[in-house]
């Protein structure tokens, strides 16, 4: 065998020809691009360009109509959402709905993965290793609410969070499953300045642990400062690709943002 | 006055809270009312009553009751039985049916098909063991004076004790367990559920191991109460309903609490009022809910 060092690095996700129709709109029409493990990416757009979809299709709530997803190689765009969570797919949603009766804290735990305590066999004939998993599930996300901020409404009911503090709830949630790569919709849509210096600053954080990100993004000043690479999206089509000079530089990007999206 | 209805509803509310938790979880997760959900508790009786026979006749010899109570350790076995056996047929009416009609949408195929199910097993039943009554045990228990009027046999009093053990480990799976998050979670929301990355497949089969095992210890505890009829479980269904309803769709405590405040009403209604009365009461609160507050007691905001 080959030594794999000597291998160029297999980018983390591969994304061909994408697409997903409804009805007869083609709402991602036909998306390219690969993403190297490490990086942060920004994908921008018009509203109505298609950057939701596309993350749907990612993620699993949405089969797409054609095209190929790979994460660390393997094919994923037949997978349910509970199998890509489970191979290192977080994401996070442009609108957070957290299940509102339950506490911030059960929101979080509800993210993690393979625990004895999913199924009910393991509960009564090994309830020992269940409570240990829980214990330390419990303490994970404590850790991760600590690391957005919100540790001390761990016991409030998620309902009673602020759209801000619920895209912090996501971001803890998404993190809980261990994920190699997020998808954050729109995370600083909503909220305010100073919440928004702590999603930043948090998803630096969470990228120099190792996690990379796919940002959906309109402050083009948040993308400046996170994102080396950006995906322009209009009319569920590619409409620009480069650094966040480049693309904001680029005439067909303003008309884009400006004349609505080209026809 | 004496209070006897209350001790008699508190252990019927439970036993109609034990069923119902199975109803109320399996409406919010597949959004379809389960009318063969009082056939699983019929089935669990027939079935612990089965194998207590089975253990007695291959003891040779009845076992022997434990202290004053009528109830044996081949009943308690033959209980456990029970569960086990009908989560197992929970979960092969989810496999056969209901998870295939789900995924087409409309449901009252759903409602339809759990009906069809329903009677297919009352029959079954009927075919089986006739429909005369059975009886774990013939033996005449003395009750106990509780004060106020309130008299209590040996066996109730177990049976309390033996549902709240019941209630304290779902307290617990359902809080302290993964499984009973991820239950909680599908039933508040099973599109988001599904969009966190939970596999709710799982879950709803979970759920149904759960409702089937909770049915059929109710209805064993029924059949020790009362007796065994194959029409029991069916005349459970509209307290269990009723419970469900109340409570607040997906609840389950509020299932526990519909369940004794429906026993308790039932049990008023037989002492202060007649026996005849008593299918009315389960229908008159649900139709008085269904005016009034359709989203129960306990319910969450839709
Ligand atoms: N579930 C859906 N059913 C039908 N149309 C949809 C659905 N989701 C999105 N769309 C349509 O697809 C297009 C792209 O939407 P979206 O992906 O949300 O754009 P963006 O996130 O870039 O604002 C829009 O025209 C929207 O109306
Ligand atoms: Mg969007």
């Amino acid at each position: 065998m080959s030594d794999p060092s000597s291998l160029p690095p297999m980018p983390l996700l591969t994304v061909e020809g994408l697409v997903k129709r409804f009805g007869g709109v083609a709402a991602v029409d036909g998306i390219s691009f690969t993403l190297e493990a490490g990086q942060i990416m920004g994908v921008i757009g018009p509203n109505g360009a298609g950057k939701t979809t596309l993350f749907d299709c990612l993620a699993g709530s949405q089969l797409p109509d054609a095209g190929q997803i790979r994460l660390a190689g393997q094919r994923i765009e037949r997978l349910p959402a509970w199998r890509r969570t489970g191979i290192g797919l977080g994401r996070t949603f442009q609108i957070p709905r957290p299940f509102p009766a339950m506490s911030v804290l059960e929101n979080v735990m509800l993210g993690a993965k393979d625990q004895a305590g999913e199924r009910i066999l393991p509960n009564w004939v090994a309830p020992g290793r269940v409570r240990r998993q829980e214990a330390a599930c419990r303490e994970r996300a404590h850790e991760l609410l600590t690391f957005v901020t919100l540790a001390s409404l761990s016991h409030a009911p998620a309902g009673s969070l602020s759209g801000g503090q619920r895209k912090l709830l996501e971001l803890a949630r998404a993190l809980m499953a261990k994920p190699s790569l997020i998808l954050l919709d729109e995370p600083a849509a909503g909220v305010n300045p100073a919440l928004l210096e702590i999603i930043i600053e948090r998803l630096l954080a969470m990228n120099r642990a190792g996690t990379t990100l796919l940002l959906i993004e309109h402050n083009i000043d948040m993308v400046a400062r996170l994102c080396r690479h950006v995906l322009v999206m209009a009319n569920g089509r590619p409409l620009a690709a480069g650094t966040p000079e480049n693309v904001t530089s680029d005439p067909r990007v303003a008309e884009a943002y400006l004349g609505g999206a080209v026809a | 006055m004496s209070l006897q209805f209350l001790a008699d509803g508190l252990l019927a509310g439970l036993l109609i809270g034990l069923g119902a938790i199975g109803v109320t979880l399996t409406y919010a997760m597949l959004r379809f009312a389960n009318f063969a959900h009082g056939e699983m508790m019929s089935f669990g009786a027939y079935v612990a009553w089965s194998a207590s026979f089975l253990l007695s006749a291959l003891a040779g010899t009845a076992w022997p009751a434990m202290g004053p109570f009528s109830i044996t350790a081949a009943v308690l076995l033959g209980g456990l039985a029970a569960m086990i056996l009908t989560a197992g047929l929970a979960l092969l009416l989810d496999r056969l049916l209901f998870r295939h009609l789900a995924g087409r949408g409309e449901a009252i195929t759903l409602v339809i098909a759990s009906f069809g199910a329903s009677m297919a097993l009352r029959s079954l039943i009927e075919f089986a063991f006739s429909s005369s009554p059975l009886y774990f045990s013939s033996d005449l228990q003395i009750a106990v004076r509780l004060g106020m009027g309130i008299r209590v046999t040996p066996d109730q009093l177990a049976l309390i004790g033996l549902t709240l053990c019941l209630l304290l480990a779902i307290h617990l799976l359902v809080t302290r367990t993964q499984a009973g998050r991820a239950m909680r979670a599908v039933a508040e929301n099973p599109t988001l559920a599904a969009v966190v990355g939970l596999d709710v497949r799982r879950v709803v089969g979970l759920t149904w191991v759960m409702g089937g095992a909770l049915a059929a210890a109710a209805g064993t505890m029924a059949g020790i109460l009362v007796q065994i009829r194959p029409n029991m479980g069916f005349d459970f269904l509209l307290p269990l309903f009723s419970a469900a309803i109340l409570g607040g769709i997906g609840s389950i405590p509020g299932a526990i609490l519909g369940g004794i405040v429906i026993g308790l009403a039932e049990a008023a209604c037989v002492q202060f009022v007649g026996a005849e009365w008593r299918a009315a009461v389960a229908f008159l609160i649900l139709v008085l809910l269904l005016l009034l507050r359709p989203r129960g007691f306990f319910g969450e905001a839709a």
